[in-house]
Parts: structure tokens; sequence; C-alpha cells
């Protein structure tokens, strides 16, 4: 059978990819569909949503249209969630498959740092990074790559324990095949489904934890997101539930969809493992 | 004697990682833009050139950076953590006023997280192939998707605001100045929405973690040998199936104990719990770094000695780790 | 004779859609009679543990029977509820399983794990349950039963957890007791004690035994009757005397032949030329280690000396544990031994050059995982040639060379080896081995993971290999027998050490040593007329 095939057989995760293709549309459409800046106030604050028409989800407290909001949002937290992801990947990949591949005190000092950064809290190491550099989106990505690589390192780490071991990587040895063609050509393609799986799965954390920061008063302040709009909202929760409720469910949603197609992913990249669970 | 020698070997390991954390405050401290005695001071301590002066008098801002190092590193170990020029209290004092108030937030929450996060898991496993099993595990996966802040304000809003069930926010009733078990239930109602929030999103990766290590451990030969026992499958799923399951229980725990914190502070905002994280965010909004660096240490204090706790019941749980010498 | 314990009648077992066939089993019709011991025997994919899953009402996911009855006592197992099977389980029908390192729970300490039988049927107080406990561990012959009985699994060996496995089965001295490749994780002296141990308490107990096997070398030690097996039919069944002496199939022939037998190579005058020297080597694993915990030192090579001449076959064989694989790992250059020196051909093997490694290669054990299942075959084969300097093109074409050099289609070289059965896979390693033509070549447990009929095969294809390029040969084997067919020469190596060497023929008519003599009686079948069948195979 087919990727597409065994991805298709869990209907959770095509669920999840529709909701995401929505959401990349929405995110994209953004500068289209509302060209002007999210912050500007447009019309009177406070309106409902389809209480006027062109303003389908209402306006803010401050009379900025809510669905531009959203758009702009849209495209901020998957941009956030996406970098923040790689940043993280290009940490925890390279120092797993070191400390894997080579062992010893290698092994060691890299696995020490890499259980202290896991130690650390990381919400709160997150909240006093972007803190003291000071809000921003270059800010904010760093802080949600440094609290989220340590997962990536241990992962491809204990992939690279046993595939090295593996008798191929020990015939390629043999055959005189140096370390990198050894790590990169032989064990990393065979480590990569995992560290797939785990990357879907972390953007929809680094997503949450992005908006966790707006939410906090955290977040760029020049870009629109949808934890500040939920934060903004918070004093107003009694008068203008909307506001609120609006982009929450837009973080659930997408969050979810990450979450449906990693679990998809994972049936399809490991098939054997797919069958034991159903 | 290996016990005593294990609890030794994690003493020593758990003083290197605080160790290590100083040493990340002090080096963002100076990461931060401008003075850093400014940045000690908070934006407004900035005005009082006094103050200023104080501090680069006391981590000897004028002396090479190694040197202001061990000043810094000497100053935690004697439990200095210096003085909140916001909140005119040391900080060491703000911070253990409100630390009960964490404990009794996480813990509640911990517990309720893991026993319905268990419970839902097993009964999650063990209906697989049923619909009510999938249920669960959509139900799990909802809240694992949710952003805990907004959980609670959907808390707040249908249980106090529509509904008027639970207070809205506070420890205790104001003003109210209850004694006694009266004190305790005024504290318990205010508790149930907070904790309750907190617990869901870790209800939801305990239920997923249980019903995968429980469908795990069901696939093992030794499953095999119970049935051919003739064991009743519910003393098979207790006896053989969780026992096992729980390994990856307590680790996963454990992992959680910084998400259970960073959590906190989130809710504690919303809800108004007067607890370190309600701390953290009110040092946040008045940049108050000195106050937020030192909460960052108790936050990873807390986080470290939950872990040694879990690595001894961990050790207790499975004889092989025990026996091997 | 009276009714027989378990008939099976036209059992078909069917297989979920989709599988490659659509019975794991069809068409069983067999008997087992009270006091008998029965095995059933077959390569992998015949369905011969199929029929014990049923009987246990244990039939794997998505396996269900299509049809037949499988009466036992009268009782047709496959009609009756869980809840009445469970009763039967354990009480009057006791199983054990091929691998005794997991299947008994980690967690739990073996007295409790033996006492469980008695408390899943109700039967007697705690305290008789412990005095129980203690009497079985005794009987299935573990010293000091008291500390076993307080002992968690791992603190256990292999054996000795295969023997805990029988103590639970028979505790409640069940009518049949099913036992599914009980002795195949095991090593050789401790599967002969093992079978000892079954044979011994079916006598005393009058038991019946369905004895789930692929080696027909168990076979005729224990068998009474057998049933053999292939693609989910019976293809001969009758008495083992019988069956063993004359087999009427040509399948069941080619399995009893393919045994690699006492025929043994002609005996050759020594090597003049020197290939290969070790003297010396010692390696020691240690492991934990750390600020408090002490470190623990197995020492896997202890002062190992040898010589292997150009053109020689020599034969390294030793059970677990033994230090055999460790030893072909250094010589190969996979690891790095603590003392001694080796030299081949004359030249330093420490810190050897890229020229020298490339005459030293190896074959793996696993066919599974010795081919990267994202590489292509040719490319496979082609990536050592490539990393020695020579051009791609060219190297792919003498993949494929060698590929028809192993006996395989030149064109699978465009293939994933997930594609290939284990023998193909097998074949698959050697000529990526053969590759950077090397001069000696180190085989570790080569053909142990293959069924026998395909083990045959590559053996010879190693025999004819070695004559047409002129290669010499390290076997490493746990297998008396593999070893016997194509070495010339045998080191019998125990625990880091060399017991015994010399030539095959000298080690198998006239061994010197107590633990050779013991790993030869301890060849299954032996003595029971199974390896005078045996043709030569080898030259």
């Amino acid at each position: 059978m087919s990727f597409f095939a065994r991805f298709a057989q869990n209907r959770g995760a095509l669920f999840g990819l529709l909701i995401l293709v929505m959401v990349v549309a929405l995110a994209l459409l953004a500068p289209l569909l509302y060209p002007e800046s999210p912050w500007r106030m447009v019309q009177r604050p406070f309106l409902a949503p389809g209480e006027l028409s062109g303003f389908p989800l209402g306006t803010d407290t401050m009379g900025r249209d809510v669905a531009a909001g959203l758009a702009h949002g849209a495209w901020v937290s998957l941009l956030i969630g996406l970098i923040s992801t790689l940043v993280a990947l290009a940490i925890g990949v390279p120092l797993g498959a070191l400390a894997g591949y080579f062992g010893g005190w290698i092994d060691d000092a890299l696995m020490r740092i890499t259980e202290l950064f896991q130690t650390i809290p990381s919400f709160a190491l997150a909240i006093v990074l972007v803190a003291i550099m000071s809000p921003s989106v270059g800010s904010v990505v760093a802080a949600i790559s440094i609290v989220s690589w340590p997962p990536v390192a241990r992962l491809v780490r204990g992939e690279f324990l046993s595939l090295k071991q593996r008798e191929y990587v020990e015939a390629a040895r043999l055959a005189g095949l140096g370390h990198w063609d050894l790590i990169v050509r032989q064990i990393l393609p065979n480590a990569l489904s995992p560290v797939i799986v785990l990357a879907s799965l972390m953007i929809a954390t680094a997503i949450l934890l992005e908006s966790s920061l707006s939410f906090l008063g955290l977040g760029d302040p020049d870009v629109m997101s949808w934890g500040y709009m939920i934060g903004a909202a918070r004093t107003v929760m009694r008068q203008a539930w909307w506001l609120s409720v609006i982009p929450g469910v837009m973080i659930l949603l997408t969050v979810l969809a990450l979450n449906l197609v990693g679990e998809g992913l994972d049936d399809a990249l490991n098939p054997q493992l797919a069958r034991q669970r159903h | 004697m290996p016990y005593v020698s294990f609890i030794l070997g994690r003493l020593v390991k758990a003083a290197l990682v605080l160790l290590a954390i100083v040493v990340l405050n002090f080096f963002l401290i100076h990461m931060a833009p401008g003075d850093p005695a400014a940045v000690m001071a908070g934006e407004a301590g900035a005005t009082d050139q006094q103050f200023l002066d104080d501090l680069r008098e006391r981590f000897g801002l004028d002396q090479p950076l190694p040197v202001q190092l061990w000043r810094y590193v000497s100053g935690v170990a004697t439990l200095d953590f210096g003085y909140s020029y916001r909140q005119q209290m040391p900080v060491l004092e703000l911070i253990l006023d409100r630390l009960p108030a964490t404990l009794l937030l996480t813990g509640t929450a911990f517990v309720i997280s893991l026993a319905l996060g268990v419970s839902a898991g097993v009964l999650a496993a063990m209906r697989a192939k049923h619909p009510s099993g999938s249920l669960i595990m959509v139900v799990a996966l909802l809240f694992y998707a949710t952003p805990l802040y907004w959980v609670a304000m959907m808390a707040v809003l249908v249980f106090s605001v529509l509904l008027g069930w639970l207070p809205a926010y506070g420890y205790s009733t104001v003003g109210a100045d209850y004694q006694g078990l009266a004190h305790v239930g005024d504290v318990a109602l205010h508790l149930i929405l907070p904790a309750t929030t907190l617990g869901l999103f870790f209800m939801a990766v305990y239920t997923r973690m249980t019903r995968a290590s429980m469908l795990n451990a069901g696939q093992q030969d030794f499953v095999k040998t119970a049935r051919a026992k003739g064991l009743a499958p519910g003393v098979i799923q207790r006896r053989h199936v969780l026992r096992n399951a729980v390994l990856p229980i307590i680790t996963l725990a454990g992992l959680q104990a910084g998400q259970m914190v960073g959590g906190a502070v989130l809710t504690e905002t919303v809800f108004a719990w007067p607890g370190i994280g309600r701390l953290m965010y009110e040092a946040l909004m008045q940049r108050d770094y000195n106050l937020l660096l030192g909460i960052f240490f108790f936050c990873a204090l807390l986080v470290i000695v939950f872990n040694m706790l879990t690595d001894l019941i961990y050790r207790l749980a499975d004889p092989r780790i025990k026996e091997a010498r | 004779m009276s009714n027989p314990l378990l008939r099976i009648e036209r059992l078909a077992l069917a297989l979920p859609e989709g599988a490659d066939r659509l019975y794991a089993a069809e068409n069983l019709n067999y008997e087992l009679n009270r006091g008998e011991i029965l095995c059933v025997v077959g390569e992998s994919g015949s369905g011969k543990s199929m029929t014990a899953n049923a009987v246990m009402g244990q039939l794997p996911p998505g396996v269900r029977a299509a049809e037949g009855r499988v009466l036992f006592d009268g009782i047709d197992l496959l009609r009756l509820s869980e809840p009445e099977h469970r009763k039967l389980r354990g009480r009057r029908i006791g199983m054990i399983f091929q691998e005794p390192m997991t299947a008994l729970n980690p967690l739990m300490r073996i007295g409790e794990q033996i006492a469980e039988v008695f408390e899943a049927h109700g039967l007697l107080t705690t305290r008789q349950r412990q005095a129980r406990v203690i009497e079985l561990i005794d009987e299935v012959g573990l010293p000091d039963p008291r500390s076993i009985a307080r002992a968690y699994p791992f603190e256990l060996s292999g054996g000795q957890r295969q023997r805990v496995m029988i103590a639970m089965a028979l505790a409640l001295e069940p009518e049949l007791l099913i036992a599914d490749e009980p002795t195949t994780a095991l090593d050789v002296t401790t599967q002969a004690q093992i079978l000892r141990l079954i044979k011994a308490l079916q006598a005393r107990r009058g038991m019946a035994v369905m004895f789930i096997t692929h080696d027909f070398g168990v076979v005729a030690e224990i068998a009474d009757r057998v049933c053999v097996m292939r693609h989910g039919r019976i293809v001969e069944m009758g008495t083992a005397e019988a069956l063993l002496a004359a087999p009427q199939e040509a399948y069941t022939r080619a399995l009893i032949d393919a045994i690699p037998g006492d025929a043994l190579p002609p005996e050759r005058e020594a090597r003049e030329e020197v290939l290969l020297s070790v003297e010396g080597l010692s390696k020691v694993y240690r492991s934990g280690g750390g600020w408090f915990k002490p470190k623990r030192e197995v020492a896997a090579l202890n002062d190992i000396s040898l010589t292997l001449g150009r053109g020689e076959t020599l034969g390294i064989v030793g059970e677990s544990g033994s230090g055999k694989s460790t030893l072909g790992r250094c010589i190969v250059g996979l690891e790095r031994p603590d003392a001694g020196v080796m030299q081949f051909a004359g030249a330093p093997l420490e810190n050897r050059s890229a020229a020298l490694r490339r005459r030293i290669q190896m074959v793996f054990q696993d066919p599974y995982a010795s081919l990267n299942p994202r590489i292509r075959i040719g490319m496979a084969i082609a990536q050592g040639p490539i990393a020695n300097g020579v051009a791609k093109a060219e190297a792919l074409a003498q993949a494929r060379t060698l590929l028809a050099t192993v006996g395989l289609d030149e064109a699978v070289a465009e293939r994933y080896p997930h594609e290939f059965s284990g023998g193909q896979r097998q074949r698959i390693g050697i000529a990526r081995a053969l590759a950077l033509a090397p001069e000696l070549i180190v085989a570790d447990e080569a053909v142990s993971a293959l069924d026998v009929s395909i083990q045959a095969q590559v053996l010879e294809l190693f025999v004819r290999l070695k004559r047409e390029l002129n290669l010499s040969l390290l076997f490493i084997t746990h297998d008396l027998r593999v070893a016997a067919q194509i070495c010339d020469r045998l080191i019998v190596m125990r625990k880091g050490l060399i017991v015994e060497q010399g030539s095959a023929q000298r080690i198998f008519t006239a061994p010197r040593e107590a633990y050779t003599k013991e790993l030869l009686a301890a060849i299954p079948g032996r003595d029971r007329g199974v390896s005078h069948l045996a043709t030569v195979t080898a030259g």
C-alpha cells in the first residue's frame, strides 16, 4: 500500500488535513482579503458577529475587524509554528545524531545539556527569554526553539543508538564508508520517520506556546496574533464573549488538525505499529 | 546501600542543575538590553539613581564578569535573590508568601489529572475497538489541542458568568473572613475551577499515554502466558498489563512537571489565583526582572524536586533497577 | 486404544483478507493420545503453531476458525465460550512458549507468577499454594527453590526461566501440554536439559504433549509420532521411527536430508601459508559505571591465540556468551581489542588502512537487518567499491555480475531489500562482502536465521565461492552440525577462552575436553538415528 493510501485510511487524519489546508489558505489569502493592517480601527467597537454586513465576526474593543485579525493571526501562528520547529530541528537533529553516533564522552556531554534543558520548566523559560530579549517575532521564535529542541535530540539519539548497530551500518563501515556517509546516507534516512511525526506535533505545540506568550502580552507588538486577541478580550469577557471564543476556536482547530495529521503520518510511516493500534 | 548512593547521586545532579540555572539567570540579566543594574531594578527603579548605585556596588558591576558571576552565585547560595523594587519587598519573601497557593493548585491538578487520565486511558485501552473507547480519545485530543488559558476563560464564562455555580477568581471570598472549616470549604470552592482546568490538559496527556502504554503492554508475551494460565481478563489487565504500563506513565509524570508549572502561570493569571504564577505575570507586567528570575529559579527547583520524587517511585515500581548493581 | 485426548477434524483457520494466502492452515486432521508426544514439524510459515493457538483459544487477531472441530476429551474447543475455555486453560491444558526471556512478567516475583495458576482456578489456600510453588520449582530441577520463588525474572537465565514456565504449565497437572518451540531460543546444552526434563515429566505424569518445532533433531530426540506441515497443510504423518527412517514424501526427505550430518569433510593437510594470526587477544566489556555506580566487567575474550591458513575454513563454535562473535568483530575491525596482536598476511591489523580493511569482509547473521531498507540492492553492493575509489558506473556493473555469481538474477540490482526472502537477502549480503574482493570472509552466524532447507543452499554457496575465489573463511556458529559440514578446523570457545581446537574430524570423533564432549552429546537427534541419514552436502 502506498504512503497516501495508508494516510487516507485514517479518517481523522484526512479531516485534519482538510482543516489545515483551509487554515493555510486563510493565512496565504490574508494580505489579499484584508490588505489593510488588522490593527486599524474600522468601525465602532463591540460589534457583534453578523450585526453589520462587511464585518461577519464583528469588531473588538478598539473597533478593529475581528475577521481581519483572524486571517492575519493565522499567518503569524503558522509562520512562527513552522519556523520555530525548523530551528528546533536544526538544533536537535545534529545534536542527537552526533550523540547517538559517536557515543562515549560526546554523548555524555550532549545528553547532560539536553537533560538540563528538559529539566528547566519550558514555558517559564520561554517567558523569561522573551521578556528579557523584549517581545518580537524573532525573540518568540528563538524562545520557542530553545525550549523545544530537547525532545528532538533525544529521539534522534535513540534512533541513532539503535540504528548504528544494525548490520547494514556495520557492513557499510567495513566497506570503508566515512562517518559523514554513514550518518547522512545510511542512518539518517532510516531515522527520519519518527522525526517527521514529532515535527508535525511540535508545530502544534509551538502554536500553542506562541498563543500563550501573546496572551500574556509577550507577543510581537507589531503583528496580530490569536493569543493576543484572546488576551485583549479577557477583561470584556462578560460583555463580548465572542471576542475570546472565536480566536480560541481557531487555535483549537489548527492545533487539532496538526495533531490529527501527525497521527496519520505516524500510521502511514510506521505501518506495522498502526496495524497493532487499530 | 545502593539506595543511599542513588539518592546522593540525584542530589548532586540536582545541585548541578540548579547551579546551571543560576548561571543562566546571570547571563540572561547581561543579555537584556541596557545596563544590568537598570534591568535588575526594573524600569521604575531606574528613575532612582541611589538604587542603581547600590546595585552596581552590590553586584560589583564595575568588576570583571567572573567576579560578578561569583557574587551572584554566592548570593543565591545564601538564599539572597535580591530585592523587588516594584513591590518593595525581598524577592524571597514574596515568593515564599505565594508558594503555598501554587503548591495547592498544582498538587490538586496533578492528582486530578493523574487519577482521571489513567482511568480514562485504561478504559479507552480496554474498549479500544468500541465507540466508547474512541469517544474518550476524541475528548482527550480536544483537551490536548486547546489552549489552557482559553479553557480557563471558557470555564469562567460558563460556570461563573452564565451558571453562577462557582467563584470566578481569587483564593477565597474577599471580606468574608471565614474561620476553620468554613475557610477550608471556601478555598476548596475557589480551587475547583482553576485546578480542574489546569488538570484537564494533563489529563489528556495521561489518557493518551496510558492507552498507548496499555495496548503495548497487552501485546507482550507475558500476557499470553497469563492467558494460558486461565486467569480472568480483569486480573490480566490489572496485574499484568496495567502494572507494566504504569512505568512509562511515571516517567511521563516527571517530564510533565515542568509543563505543569508553566500551566500554573496561565491558570493563575486567568483566575487571579495568588500563587507564584500570578506573581510571575505581575513581574512581567512591571518589567520586574529580579523577581521574574527569582520565580524562574523556584519553578525549576519545584520541577527538580518533583523529578527526584518520580525517580524514587520508579525505582520502587521496577525491581530491575533496584537490583541492578 | 480408547478415545484420543485431542482430535482435530477438518480444521481450517482463515487468515484475514489481504494476506498472502486464504488459510493459515486447512484440512487438518490428526489425533493426540494420552501419554503420547506428538511433534508438529515445519519451516516458518507452515502454520505449525496455528493449531496450538486454536486449542488455546488464542488465535492472533484476524485469524478465525472457518471450519472443522477441535475435540478435547470430547469437548469442541472451537464452540466453547471464553469463560468455559478459560477453565480448561492452565488446568487441563498447559502451554509453554518459545521466548523465555519475555514470557514472564518482569515486575512479579517467580513464586507469585506460579501461584497465580492456582489462584486462577480457585484452588488451595495461600499457604498450600506457596508450598506447592516450592515443590514445583524443585521438580523442574531449579536449585534453591525458595530463593528462586523470591527472585524476579531478570535474575534468572534463559534456561532457568524456561524451567519456571514449565513449572507453571504443569502446576495443575494438565492432561495436555502444548510446547511451542520451547527450546529454539536456548543454547544447545540447555536445550538438551530442557528436552530431557519435558520427556521425564511427561513420562512421570502420563501427559499428552504437542511439541511444535522446526528441528528434526529435536523430533528424533523426543517424538513418539510426527506430523510434518508445509504451507498450512499436513504433508506426512507417522510414528517417529518410521517417518525418520523412511519418509514417504519428498518434502519430508528433503527436510531430513538438509540437516547437517556427521559427514565430515576429509582431513586436509595443514596449510603452509598463514593468512591471519592472532596472539593474546583480550577484550573486556565494561557496563554501567558513573559517579556512584560501580562498573561491571565481562571478559569477552581472554588471551585468545589462533592462526588461519590461506584457503582454510576455520570454525569458531560456542554457545552464547562464549565470545565467538566478539572475536570475529575484532578481526574485521568492528571492535577494538584491549590487548593482543593481529597480523594479516604479515601486516599488523591495528589501525588498519583502508586497503587492508578491504581485504577482510563480513557476512552477517540477520538477513532482515543486514540490508539498508532505503538503498537499492545494486547500490548496497557497489557502495564499498565506490568508497574505495572505483567509478560509480563500473562498481554498479560489477555489482550485477556479483549478483549472478551468488545465484541471483542481475536485474534485481534495481530492487529494494523488502522484495527479497531471507535466503535471497543472505546471498545479497555475501555479494556485498565479495564486492571488495576480500581474501578473508568472517561469517558470523550467517545461516542461523534461515530455515534448514535454505541453510543448506547458502552453505553450498559458501563452499562453491570459497573454491572458485580461493577465499579463506572464518565461520562463526553456535551449531556444531553446521560447523562440521564446512569447516576444515574447529575452535571451541567458552566464556572468552579457547576450550579445544583441532581438525573438524578429530573434534567430532575424539573430543578431548569435557565441554566439547558435552556440546557434542547435546546435539539433538545425534544418537537417535537422524544424522546417519544425512547425505553429504558439502565437499
